[in-house]
């Protein structure tokens, strides 16, 4: 048995044709979007190659011309701050220091919503958006996946801000 | 003729560092230190506790084992081993971290981390949050039914549990769920329209281990062992981690 990460299979399907994703939804709307290459997946498990799979996704479904990198990225990328168990450690203070790095590398990018394909980062950004005044969304890979799709329903959008709630929306009258 | 040379010290003590190098491959190369700075400058635990990495290794060198030893910067180093990257001598300044952490006694170390390890052990599930298996495959079914007939064009989505011979076994982290289930249902639909072939386990579903960071190496080794002996126990060729 070998143990692999979900962002390489995203990749292959995409380019294997069974996940026909697009980003035309996105094509007057321009938002902007930067991604989150997590420790362990990155620097700590696959390196480079696996980054340059995340970025092939994130292009392929909001659009080339609206993705935008922090520096520094892929294997050279800063720790946000919510891994290592400093999520549940009870130095919240500490935390959010550390997490300031993080921070002002998204901010520099001017995108309007940050990925995280990791739930410890998803977590950690998210507090820091809040708490930095950034407010910018953080939200899962899979949501943007299944919005190109057109696939995305509307209780499936809980990290997506209002400019997003409505867009492309999947059996919009299930929504609760 | 020169004074005869002054002999220093009595006998060599045995410091932490010297422990932690013999148990890490090429000791670490905890002795390779060039004091160049290159960790410290790129981590963002720099700082905290008036403390840096490679002031962190130097009171490890010195033998301060003491102060190393009952650091808090020891839970502030997330261990993401970028100073290790940047390292020109591949220092692996991390598993010092995670050494110290386990010299810690048990219940001295964080609560929060400890409880979530706790969590975990409580069942096989393996979940942080200590959710059972029988909970997880009911939150399971029950978002799955309701999806199948809301949206009619994924009334064949599978998300199965302990199918046998499947080619890929999903974790799941508690988070989904416990707290926001809908979340579960795009990746469901995303592996459905793929045409992939998975399945979750109703032992070691959990994608968090805590006990590792909790640097209970029993602990953590058993999780990691109930996880991957699912999936194996399955005929699963791959596991498949989803963050």
């Amino acid at each position: 048995m070998v143990v692999k990460n979900i962002y390489e299979y995203y990749a292959k399907w995409i380019r294997e044709g069974k996940l026909k994703v697009n980003s035309d939804w996105n094509k007057d709307l321009k938002i902007k979007f930067t991604v989150q290459d997590p420790c362990q997946i990155v620097r700590k498990s696959y390196g480079d190659p696996i980054a340059e799979d995340l970025r092939f996704v994130v292009k392929s479904v909001v659009g080339e011309d609206n993705f935008i990198d922090m520096v520094p990225n892929r294997s050279n990328n800063y720790c946000c701050g919510g891994g290592g168990g400093f999520l549940q450690s009870g130095y919240k203070e500490q935390r959010l220091e550390y997490g300031k790095l993080k921070d002002a590398q998204i901010k520099a990018t001017g995108a309007d919503y940050c990925i995280a394909g990791c739930h410890n980062c998803h977590a950690q950004i998210h507090e820091l958006s809040e708490h930095y005044g950034g407010n910018y969304p953080v939200v899962h890979m899979w949501t943007l996946i299944c919005l190109s799709l057109g696939i995305l329903g509307p209780n499936e959008r809980e990290y997506l801000a209002d400019d997003l709630k409505e867009v492309n929306v999947f059996h919009p009258e299930t929504a609760m | 003729m020169a004074e005869e040379a002054i002999k220093l010290g009595g006998k060599k003590k045995s410091f932490f560092i010297d422990k932690v190098k013999e148990i890490l491959p090429e000791g670490g190369n905890l002795n390779l230190c060039l004091t160049c700075g290159a960790c410290s400058s790129g981590c963002p635990a720099t700082g905290l506790e008036g403390m840096d990495p490679r002031k962190f290794l130097r009171m490890a060198a010195l033998g301060m084992d003491e102060e190393l030893l009952s650091s808090k910067w020891a839970w502030m180093c997330t261990m993401c081993q970028r100073c290790v990257y940047v390292c020109p001598m591949k220092i692996d300044i991390p598993q010092l971290i995670f050494n110290i952490r386990a010299s810690w006694p048990r219940e001295k170390r964080p609560k929060g981390i400890l409880g979530s390890c706790d969590m975990a052990l409580r069942n096989e599930s393996c979940s942080a949050m200590g959710t059972s298996p029988e909970d997880f495959q009911f939150v399971v079914e029950d978002v799955l039914e309701e999806y199948r007939e809301s949206q009619p064009e994924f009334k064949d989505m599978e998300a199965p549990l302990d199918k046998q011979d499947a080619e890929f076994f999903l974790n799941q982290n508690s988070r989904e769920p416990v707290t926001e289930p809908d979340e579960m249902v795009p990746l469901w639909k995303i592996l459905h329209l793929a045409g992939v072939n998975w399945t979750y386990g109703s032992k070691g579903w959990g994608g968090e281990n805590y006990c590792m960071f909790l640097a209970d190496n029993e602990a953590w080794e058993k999780l990691a062992r109930t996880m991957v002996g699912q999936a194996d126990a399955l005929g699963c060729k791959t596991y498949l981690n989803t963050e």
